[in-house]
């Protein structure tokens, strides 16, 4: 039922709350992920109603029923298409894919490529816990090679995608990765998507309690995240670890990391974080690096500026409806060859 | 200007050209049958073509065709059989020897007769024409290649493009034989190469060389004469059946005051809707061109579900991909338009030729109970005032709708009397009214069962829309079981109370009597055609053609109860048949199918109803 919102008073996180019960597991990641968003949305300046949450199929996509925004539950791996047309149809609005890595990597893989390849302005969450949950237990495209599950009993055969990789592989502008209980950071890179103009990837390490309990646990345990996660903000130097004394340096055509004070290094030497810059190499790096080899990146790694789809869309339409010589559809049946019989 | 002695009046003409599929004959066809609109005759055409865009040069699989049919009287189809057949070469000779009327007029380029030309069209011997015994027919050989060679020899231009307007001699000769004024395709040179005069002086050139050669030589009387058709006062226009259904939707868009979205996939023979609306963006048509078939319609469906007509286009095999999300728009209650352009099938089948096998699809094809409602054009023209209705029944009623058409109606052409918009209605979506209290977003119109529609944007009816079961009332997820039967009632009557739009199934001939044609969509200009020869020689037969399959017109039964016999013809093996024998039982139904990717034959029709007239 719809509630006449008055918009002049400031909205809070409890005004994005619908009324349906939510239902995902206790203790699963998802809940989090939601205090975040639903933190963030108010922060945004823009109005309920101009929120639209769309989701596929899988224990993510159920978000949008506990939105109070408009909200579409689609088909398995469709949402970013059915997202595309929302956000085409009407560039107003602030168009949010909620999805998980079997729903955006598996059978939706094809229409996340394209996607980002078209630089829709979409916020696409992906919620990464390397299974499939709401099917209760099998593999998906992001397990961990070797993983077992219910459908690779003696460990799976096939090389993950890594999210990052796939979004700059497909000419994405803006990529960031979070891990499900870090409020604060998500908060940040909710808002930093929204703003950003273009397809804005966002993925986040959630944990599944039942399925893949602990999965990311290695870099997001709290006795060992700031050692195995390296904080990205634009203009800062990498450097992490819980005595921020190591720093990641570009080493010939690689990274690497090392410790401040070390081997001859300074914090001079350490790279500086360049999310803006165009070309994708680095961002590429950044994405890939791997525990226990690297810390993980998190934060924004990526957000580039360009024109979106949507917006050269109606621009296009501007320009042929000046030069058209048509007023109606009337002038459009009578153009071009014509004859008249008396 | 012409010294004929021997004119023959006509009542109809049908002409078909053949050659490569590079050799331009889709071009010549087209402004052949300009022409003869401009004059005043009626027509309708047919292009035949291969889904290769260039097979082998020469072999019989890389021949294009097109076919016009131009009278003084109406004209319901391309016609049966050819009464003069241009072919450009040997393959296009073979290829199309069935389709010439006996003792009918063939014009050949005697310069692709040759030794390699004839074993690639798999001739045995060096004479077609005795091989294949057309010694009866009016043969006209003419040195087409070497004359345009010869006329365009000081033009500076390259053999390639000199040998690229032979079309043009052939279509010159044509225009000489039936008495026909080359200026409209002069003038359609000057607009198309307008750029580039040399092309210009070239093409017009060539066919004048064409005409005057015809005229020379007099090899080609005699020469027929078609004098205008007495049709309908008004402004005309030629249309195929895609750009028809292109312009049906904008024109929904313009009566419903909402931006025209369409998410598409390109797919033969339905790629030229989607071309036709992206250059339109002159009426802020947006189309999207889609990863896939799939991404086409949900798309359509995003669109739809921010305020927007949304629509999507394809054939058969994309009907198929579409088909989950076309649930989802059943599920959602959001208005949507699926055109379905049928081709032969199943899988890829024949692309670029024209069946009713995807009817059943269209009905059923759906995992649930999914019903839509399910509309089909009937001839090219038509097409437009069905996109048109498609698009206000989906809107009015919230609910998603098929239209068919097929490759016969989407590249066919006829010339189209140009409606006045002020004569279509406008269009009104039930969007709930600002300032609504207590609105929940499935209650329904007691008369249509359409639910309201709330869109993004607008402030105080945030709500969720979904693929999940919904409660009864406020859409929410609901597992309630009584509920789910509720609701699966609910989006079925919906699409029943569609007729209540629906108007009347007219019978064309006989009110009542013997036997009563029925068929639907693309097929309407055969069966109708047939009709009239069957009344002519005074048989009792009455056609009734269907455009609206799901729901039925209410008065189908009282049609269908006036006759002792029901023939039900269709290009399957009998899909409508048995869907009417479903709705309707208590009637004796006949079929009459042919599945050969080709439309009926108005022969075909005739003789089957007269021997069952005997029997």
């Amino acid at each position: 039922m719809a509630n006449n919102n008055d918009q002049s008073t400031k909205l809070t996180a409890k005004d994005f709350k619908s009324d349906q019960e939510v239902r995902w597991c206790p203790g699963c990641g998802d809940h989090a992920i939601m205090n975040a968003i639903q933190r963030a949305l108010p922060q945004m300046n823009i109005p309920r109603e101009k929120f639209a949450f769309i989701s596929g199929i899988g224990c993510s996509s159920r978000f949008p029923y506990y939105m109070n925004t408009y909200g579409f539950h689609g088909i398995h791996g469709r949402a970013s298409a059915i997202a595309s047309g929302t956000k085409s149809a009407n560039p107003d609005l602030s168009v949010w894919q909620i999805t998980g890595d079997g729903d955006s990597m598996a059978i939706g893989g094809n229409h996340l490529i394209h996607t980002v390849r078209r630089n829709v302005d979409l916020n696409i969450v992906i919620f990464n816990n390397e299974i499939y949950g709401l099917t209760k237990g099998q593999y998906s495209p992001t397990s961990k090679y070797g993983a077992v599950t219910k459908t690779s009993p003696y460990g799976t055969i096939e090389n993950p995608f890594h999210p990052g990789e796939l979004v700059i592989g497909a000419q994405g502008k803006f990529f960031a990765r979070s891990v499900d209980l870090n409020m604060k950071l998500n908060q940040e890179i909710f808002l930093e998507a929204q703003k950003h103009k273009g397809t804005s990837v966002v993925e986040i390490l959630q944990n599944c309690v039942i399925y893949n309990d602990k999965a990311h646990a290695v870099i997001a345990d709290k006795k060992h995240r700031e050692d195995r996660q390296l904080v990205l903000r634009h203009g800062e130097p990498m450097i992490f670890g819980k005595n921020r004394d190591k720093g990641i340096v570009l080493e010939g055509l690689r990274l690497k990391v090392v410790e401040i004070g070390k081997d001859g290094y300074t914090e001079d030497d350490i790279l500086v974080h360049d999310a803006k810059t165009k070309d994708p190499g680095i961002h590429l790096m950044l994405a890939n690096m791997q525990y226990p080899e690297f810390p993980v990146a998190v934060g924004i790694i990526r957000s580039v500026e360009a024109d979106t789809y949507e917006h050269k869309l109606e621009e296009q339409i501007d320009q042929v409806r000046e030069q058209s010589e048509y007023q109606s559809v009337d002038d459009l049946l009578q153009s071009g060859n014509t004859w008249e019989v008396k | 200007m012409s010294k004929k002695t021997d004119v023959i009046e006509r009542e109809e003409v049908v002409v078909r050209f053949a050659g490569d599929s590079g050799d331009g004959m889709q071009l010549t066809g087209t402004l052949f049958s300009d022409t003869s609109a401009f004059i005043g005759n009626d027509l309708s055409t047919f292009p035949d073509y291969p889904s290769e865009i260039r097979a082998p040069q020469g072999t019989i699989g890389g021949v294009s065709g097109f076919q016009v049919h131009f009278g003084h009287k109406q004209v319901n189809t391309p016609g049966d059989y050819a009464d003069v057949l241009v072919a450009m070469n040997p393959a296009a000779l073979k290829a199309n020897l069935k389709l010439i009327k006996s003792g009918g007029t063939i014009i050949v380029d005697q310069d692709s007769f040759t030794e390699k030309n004839f074993r690639k069209a798999g001739y045995q011997t060096d004479d077609p024409i005795k091989e294949d015994q057309l010694e009866g027919y009016n043969i006209i050989k003419a040195p087409i290649s070497t004359l345009t060679k010869e006329t365009l020899k000081d033009e500076g231009l390259d053999p390639k493009s000199i040998l690229r307007s032979k079309n043009m001699f052939a279509l010159g000769m044509v225009y000489w034989l039936f008495d026909r004024p080359l200026k409209y395709t002069e003038q359609f040179f000057e607009r198309k190469f307008k750029k580039k005069p040399k092309v210009i002086d070239a093409n017009k050139k060539v066919l004048e060389a064409g005409y005057n050669y015809a005229e020379t030589v007099e090899l080609l009387t005699p020469t027929y004469r078609v004098s205008p058709a007495p049709i309908e006062k008004g402004i005309y226009r030629n249309i195929d059946g895609n750009k028809a259904t292109a312009w049906g939707f904008i024109a929904a868009s313009e009566k419903s005051g909402l931006q025209l979205f369409c998410g598409s996939y390109p797919i033969t023979p339905a790629s030229e809707i989607l071309q036709e609306l992206s250059t339109r963006r002159d009426f802020g048509v947006k189309t999207f061109q889609a990863e896939d078939e799939i991404a086409g319609i949900c798309t359509a469906i995003g669109a739809s579900f921010a305020g927007s007509l949304g629509v999507t286009t394809t054939s058969g095999p994309g009907l198929a991909l579409k088909s989950e999300a076309l649930g989802l728009a059943v599920m959602a209650e959001l208005p949507l338009v699926v055109v379905d352009v049928q081709r032969g099938g199943p899988s890829t089948g024949l692309p670029t030729k024209p069946e009713q096998s995807d009817l059943l699809q269209a009905l059923y094809g759906r995992n649930g109970e999914s019903p839509v409602v399910v509309i089909a054009a009937s001839t090219p023209s038509n097409c437009f005032y069905y996109a048109f209705t498609a698009a206000k029944i989906a809107l009015e009623h919230m609910v998603p709708v098929v239209l068919m058409t097929d490759g016969f109606l989407a590249n066919g052409s006829e010339p189209w009397r140009i409606p006045k918009m002020a004569d279509y209605p406008d269009i009104h979506p039930p969007f709930v009214p600002q300032g609504e209290k207590d609105w929940m977003p499935y209650a329904r119109d007691p008369e249509k069962l359409s639910r309201t529609w709330a869109v993004p944007g607008q402030p105080g009816y945030e709500h969720r829309i979904g693929g999940l079961e919904k409660d009864e009332l406020k859409g929410s997820v609901s597992h309630d079981p009584q509920n789910h039967g509720r609701m699966v009632y609910l989006r079925e009557e919906k699409v029943n109370r569609v007729v209540q739009d629906v108007p009347d199934l007219k019978v064309e001939g006989e009110p009542s009597g013997e036997i009563l044609l029925v068929g639907w969509g693309g097929t309407y200009g055969h069966l109708r055609t047939a009709l009239d020869e069957l009344q002519k020689e005074g048989h009792s037969v009455g056609l009734a053609h269907f455009n609206y399959i799901r729901p039925l017109p209410a008065n189908t039964h009282q049609v269908l109860n006036q006759f002792n016999r029901i023939v039900v013809c269709e290009l399957n093996r009998g899909q409508f048949i048995d869907y009417l024998a479903m709705q309707h039982p208590h009637h004796t139904y006949l079929k009459y199918n042919k599945v050969q990717g080709q439309p009926f034959t108005t022969v075909e029709i005739t003789e089957h109803v007269k021997k069952l007239l005997e029997a």
